[in-house]
């Protein structure tokens, strides 16, 4: 198969690439840019006109909610929700039922989506034997079974020496440990962010310190034990100002944020909108501006979907019992692009977060364009513009704080490995 | 979303959810309209026809005694047909949702939900559920909001001392979990009174506290000193279990009401309790059962405010 993506213009962030150019793709592969190599016969060529042609996206965070949770969404379902939202590369989190802490859980569930051929899936493994925080999973085994770092997810290690002990381990083998800062007592019960909203609300509160202690902990841990940690979620000021520290002085850590705290703050709870109840939770608008400025000056490394499909009886509830977190693969781009034109922040900056990026975290060879690469491309018109919906949604989950709004950028068509696994339909807006 | 879920269009309330974000002039209303059915609840024959062939439904998914009572007993007075669900013991343990149970009673005819529950936010997930002709009363959501107690508040207040707009009211003991406070917060400073105060240790105070319009006190010796109205918070048990206090010796003595501490108010200052009472713990029984009590009337002005608040939703 040969592909002719005509008429673009190619953004390449990690080569700081930003031209009118076309692009050839033979056998997968990325064939030639600019000019086609010799004797290429295209069987297809993909008009770009309008479009830009980049990296197809990586995203860090993204639950499939397979094994175990396929009432809320399926592999299937959400695979096709990613290349939709011009996703070629997706890490998921362990926190399936049972969680990914067996080496046969994790080659069933690369098995399962490598059949698919659609995104690729790099699975995070468990950090912790059920992610209890007691015992250490086999990360040695994890890691041949298609691992590329381990987590707890969401769930707290409230032992610190166990903490220590799997950062150790972890630092043997080189491996990187990815944490979401958190401390188990002082979030207890929380459901919002410990500020004003929270109050007038009356929800049960997390402090910023449940986030800021645990970040302390973690960096101090980190240097001693010398393993590579990479932080996800952050959501407060604090937390950004500290990382940022650690950095200067050298220390071996990455971050990355969810795309709804980019943009939303406690404020948007509203009257109780269950579609804001998430995790880490919304926080202050100071705190908002913050993740803003630390993504546009590279204290934050990559912005993530945080996809998290919750089925529609679990936000019916009231705001303390209905279950956290948004759907986010098809949104992931469009709100990077949002973020990037509120604060005039240059096209191939912003992609940076959402490709390269992303992808150097994850240790792997993707999310940029290069001569002899695999073509793992997303062709997206940054001007079309859409309705969020939840019969446009292909994720099974439908929630979203942004439901109704209007999103700039549409994706047109994605390729992984030189297929095409998603092509738009020409139903969006173009904005003149 | 960010329109007022309590109005309908043309402004009248709709459902009663929360005292946050209502105007002055309709607190005010429910208030003058409560002052009609005084005389009601005084007659020999305690009824007026007013929602006559109405039917009102108690949804209690938390315990209570009093205010499901006086719920009970301000329907009835309206000559409403009023029927009473405990729902913790049934259905939740059942599996069956919070809206499912909802829907099966609006089958059942319902014109009103008195809805009380654990969670905040449970009564304003149900009025954005419900069809548009059944009205939901809120009788207390997890912290977030008591309305109706804080209106009895207002009205006995405003019996006793006839203004808001001269007025220093403290409020005394566990902010943090009370939807009472809120509701009497947002209710005093709608309503004009210049002063409202909060007395309670760092632990049961919310973070930000003061952006509700209060002054904070952590010390009952000048938190009291020259109030016209001390209302007085119920301490529940549990707190003390949860390293935020370490005992209810120790709560007594530095935040329980005595008639010594009470004489730092002013002579004529009112003191009142949303009960249930703890004697002994957040209240002397000499101050709760001496002449500046006006504990028993709030709970007999409840049952006017309540008939009131229903009589203005099923109008609207």
């Amino acid at each position: 198969m040969k592909i002719h993506i005509k008429n673009g213009r190619l953004i390449d962030p990690k080569h700081g690439l930003d031209t009118h150019a076309d692009l050839y793709i033979a056998a997968g592969k990325i064939a030639a840019i600019g000019s086609a190599p010799r004797d290429f016969h295209a069987n297809r060529v993909i008009d770009a006109s309008h479009c830009i042609v980049c990296p197809g996206l990586v995203d860090l965070a993204a639950r499939l909610r397979e094994p175990g949770f396929e009432y809320k969404a399926t592999l299937e379902s959400e695979m096709d929700a990613a290349c939709a939202g011009g996703i070629t590369s997706l890490a998921c989190p362990p926190d399936t039922d049972p969680p990914l802490d067996e080496p046969g859980l994790v080659e069933m569930l690369k098995f399962r989506a490598q059949n698919l051929n659609q995104a690729r899936v790099y699975p995070i493994g468990a950090l912790t034997q059920k992610l209890e925080g007691a015992r250490l999973t086999e990360m040695a085994e994890l890691r041949d079974a298609g691992c590329v770092g381990f987590s707890q997810a969401d769930a707290p290690i409230t032992d610190t020496q166990v903490l220590v002990r799997a950062l150790e381990y972890a630092a043997t083998f080189g491996f990187t440990v990815w944490l979401r800062p958190q401390d188990a007592y002082l979030a207890k019960g929380g459901v919002a962010h410990d500020g004003f909203v929270a109050t007038r609300l009356g929800l049960p509160a997390i402090p910023t310190s449940a986030e800021t202690v645990a970040l302390a902990t973690i960096l101090l841990l980190a240097r001693e034990t010398g393993a590579r940690v990479h932080l996800c979620r952050l959501s407060a000021a604090e937390s950004l100002a500290m990382v940022r520290t650690a950095k200067a002085e050298g220390l071996n850590v990455s971050c990355d944020v969810g795309i709804n705290h980019v943009h939303l703050s406690e404020m948007d709870i509203g009257y109780f909108d269950t579609n804001h109840h998430l995790v880490p939770p919304l926080r202050g608008l100071r705190d908002r501006d913050a993740i803003r400025a630390a993504l546009a000056d590279g204290t934050v490394d990559a912005l993530c979907s945080d996809h998290t499909p919750v089925d529609e009886d679990g936000k019916q509830m009231p705001f303390g019992e209905s279950e956290p977190g948004a759907t986010g693969l098809e949104l992931l781009l469009p709100l990077t692009l949002k973020w990037a034109r509120e604060n005039g922040i240059p096209l191939s900056q912003a992609l940076a977060r959402i490709t390269h990026q992303p992808a150097h975290i994850l240790g792997l060879d993707a999310g940029h364009l290069a001569i002899g690469h695999a073509a793992d491309i997303c062709v997206f018109d940054p001007e079309a513009t859409w309705i969020v919906a939840s019969s446009i949604l292909k994720s099974q989950g439908k929630n979203t704080p942004f439901l109704g709004y209007e999103m700039q950028g549409r994706v047109h068509a994605t390729l992984v490995e030189g297929h095409v696994v998603f092509e738009g339909e020409e139903n969006g807006q173009r904005r003149r | 979303m960010t329109l007022n879920p309590q109005l309908n269009q043309d402004g009248a309330l709709k459902h009663l959810l929360t005292i946050d974000g209502l105007p002055r002039a309709i607190l005010t209303h429910i208030l003058d309209t409560a002052e009609g059915f005084i005389a009601v609840s005084e007659q020999e024959v305690k009824k007026v026809p007013l929602l006559r062939g109405k039917a009102i439904f108690n949804l209690f998914f938390e315990p209570s005694t009093r205010t499901r009572t006086t719920f009970e007993i301000a329907a009835k007075r309206l000559s409403a047909d009023v029927i009473n669900l405990n729902i913790n013991a049934s259905s939740q343990s059942k599996g069956e949702t919070l809206l499912d149970t909802v829907d099966n009673l609006a089958a059942m005819q319902a014109d009103m939900f008195v809805v009380r529950h654990a969670q905040s936010g449970a009564a304003h997930m149900i009025a954005r559920h419900v069809a548009p002709h059944i009205h939901v009363v809120n009788a207390g959501d997890g912290r977030h909001a008591h309305p109706t107690q804080g209106l009895l508040d207002m009205f006995t207040i405003r019996k006793y001392k006839g203004e808001f707009h001269n007025l220093r009211v403290a409020i005394v003991g566990d902010v943090l979990h009370s939807r009472v406070a809120r509701s009497q917060i947002h209710a005093l400073t709608t309503l004009g009174v210049p002063e409202v105060r909060v007395i309670a240790p760092k632990t049961l105070l919310p973070t930000g506290v003061e952006q509700l319009g209060v002054h904070v006190y952590h010390e009952m010796a000048k938190g009291l000193k020259d109030v016209d109205v001390v209302i007085m918070l119920r301490l529940q048990n549990e707190r003390m279990r949860g390293a935020l206090l370490p005992s209810a010796q120790e709560y007594f003595k530095y935040y329980g009401l005595t008639p010594d501490k009470l004489t730092l108010a002013r002579p004529d200052a009112i003191v009142m309790h949303p009960g249930p009472m703890n004697r002994g713990v957040e209240i002397d029984s000499a101050v709760a059962d001496g002449k500046q009590s006006v504990i028993l009337p709030q709970v007999t002005y409840g049952i006017a405010v309540r008939m009131a608040v229903m009589s203005i939703l099923a109008g609207n």
